[in-house]
């Protein structure tokens, strides 16, 4: 299954968050399926819309993932998923 | 007094802080002795103590509030969280601010669009004929809260970025798009259904530009204290819009309103007020800081008459504040023209009108005049009996209490300031 690493800054509002083996072939089963461990956990991650935060970064292996909109990029079983917050602020 | 210390508890969805001698839930609506501080980097309250304002210890820290108010009928208050990274959301204390929970967030339901709009850049400006192309509606930011009264429990309304107004009726466990509102003939029509179906008159406003687009915003809201089922809001840029059937139906109410940006300065649409409230105890009285000067109307919002003059002291800022007594009272805090977003001279005033706008004094005392760069934000002004108060931008917090003429500094350094809220 996919390893999936967050942000501590995430620890803020989830404090049991947990890296670790996350099931999915996509990164949105993968973030329907935090959802179902971290209720809420998905509005923090993505919009009603279903897009990508604006200032949120997800990356599969190294490379940011290329469907901010659906989140349709393939997730291997021996990926690491990284859910990261952009460099922004003031 | 509050103790000196870091939020003792953090959890998923409460942080709670360490208060000592707590107000009493009596004190705390009938004399408003706090004040209530929306800033970039969290929440803070200001106590009244011995004659002294004394600021708790920041809640919220580091996260961008965008509007904190308080409801009146049952003390709860609200934080609404402008977070950057993780998004816009909603909090609440239950007991004054002690603990916060999270509440519902507010979203915008499948299939709600919008025009989208032409940023006012030349490059776009070149597009200007290009064929209407819509975008799903996200929430931006909640912008601002307004309360119905004590004959609506449980009903709160939000004004939001992208322009869409939403409603609780249980108290913020679920938020519901007005969707007379989103679906007004002067957006557009029913974009749920189809393509447009009129011509869209709701223009972007600039605030929305650090959330990447250029679209309209609901920042003002005043429900009329004898029925709450009569609601003006007002919208960047529009103009303001009424419903005396709790929602159901909108009408714009601009009639009266002058714009010195358009061809039309009498244009039905097209209006950017900066903020509009009403007087409580006069509710046909209403006043409205516009971009295009200050506005009043003794009727309703039926017709408004523009009170402010170009060149003079008082014309162009962000936030106005009504007197909850008299009607023909309020307090302004201008700025220099539209372009440059200044103190006027370096130094601050605020001024207050007595006759309805038929004149304006202007008050220094107390208030920084010479260096000073301070811009007041459209929430951050506000009145309760003698006392006036207002935040700005560069972190000063000045208090009045003797009606805005002489003023004391009750905090400096403190984050740039989007609302103030005697609560």
């Amino acid at each position: 299954m996919p390893h999936v690493t967050f942000t501590r800054h995430l620890l803020r509002f989830f404090p049991t968050l947990t890296e670790g083996e996350v099931p999915g072939a996509t990164v949105r089963e993968v973030i329907d399926e935090l959802e179902k461990r971290y209720p809420g956990f998905a509005a923090y991650v993505v919009d009603e819309t279903g897009r990508l935060r604006r200032h949120v970064n997800l990356f599969v292996r190294d490379e940011p993932i290329c469907d901010r909109d659906t989140l349709s990029d393939k997730v291997s079983p021996d990926d690491k998923v990284f859910i990261l917050q952009s460099l922004s602020g003031g | 007094m509050v103790a000196d210390s870091e939020p003792v508890v953090r959890s998923r969805h409460v942080t709670t802080f360490l208060v000592i001698g707590l107000w009493n839930s009596a004190t705390f609506g009938a004399m408003l002795d706090h004040i209530l501080l929306a800033t970039k980097k969290g929440t803070i309250i200001l106590d009244r103590r011995s004659g002294r304002w004394t600021p708790r210890p920041i809640a919220h820290a580091g996260m961008a509030v965008s509007y904190a108010a308080r409801d009146p009928r049952d003390g709860t208050i609200w934080a609404c969280m402008d977070n950057a990274h993780w998004g816009p959301a909603l909090m609440r204390s239950r007991d004054e601010g002690t603990t916060w929970e999270d509440a519902s967030r507010i979203a915008y339901p499948k299939g709600a669009r919008y025009i989208e709009q032409l940023i006012p850049d030349p490059k776009a400006m070149e597009d200007a004929q290009k064929a209407i192309t819509y975008k799903p509606a996200a929430l931006m930011k909640v912008w601002v809260l307004g309360f119905a009264g004590a004959d609506q429990p449980g009903v709160i309304h939000a004004g939001t970025l992208p322009g869409g107004l939403f409603t609780t009726r249980d108290g913020g466990e679920s938020w519901e798009l007005n969707r007379p509102l989103w679906n007004h003939e002067s957006r557009g029509g029913d974009l749920f259904a189809g393509e447009a179906t009129s011509k869209n008159q709701w223009g972007g406003t600039p605030a929305a530009m650090a959330y990447g687009d250029f679209v309209p915003g609901i920042h003002s809201v005043a429900v009329d204290p004898r029925d709450s089922h009569h609601i003006y809001v007002s919208v960047s840029c529009a103009g303001v819009l009424e419903t005396r059937d709790g929602g159901k139906t909108w009408a714009g109410s601009n009639r009266g309103m002058l714009n010195d940006y358009l061809p039309n300065p009498e244009a039905d649409w097209g209006h950017d007020p900066h903020f509009v409230t009403l007087c409580p105890a006069d509710p046909d009285r209403l006043w409205q800081q516009n971009h295009s000067g200050v506005f009043t109307s003794d009727d309703g919002a039926r017709t408004w008459k523009r009170v402010s003059q170009q060149g003079v002291a008082v014309h162009f800022g962000f936030p106005i504040a009504a007197d909850d007594k008299d009607g023909k009272t309020a307090w302004v805090v201008p700025l220099r023209s539209d372009q440059e977003r200044m103190t006027i001279g370096g130094g601050m005033f605020v001024a207050r009108t007595s006759d309805g706008g038929a004149s304006w004094q202007t008050f220094r005392e107390g208030l920084p005049q010479e260096h000073c760069y301070d811009v007041v934000y459209r929430h951050a002004l506000d009145a309760s009996g003698d006392r006036v108060c207002f935040g700005s931008t560069t972190g000063n917090v000045y208090v009045s209490e003797d009606r805005g003429e002489s003023w004391r500094c009750v905090g400096s350094n403190l984050p740039p300031v989007h609302s103030v809220r005697f609560v």
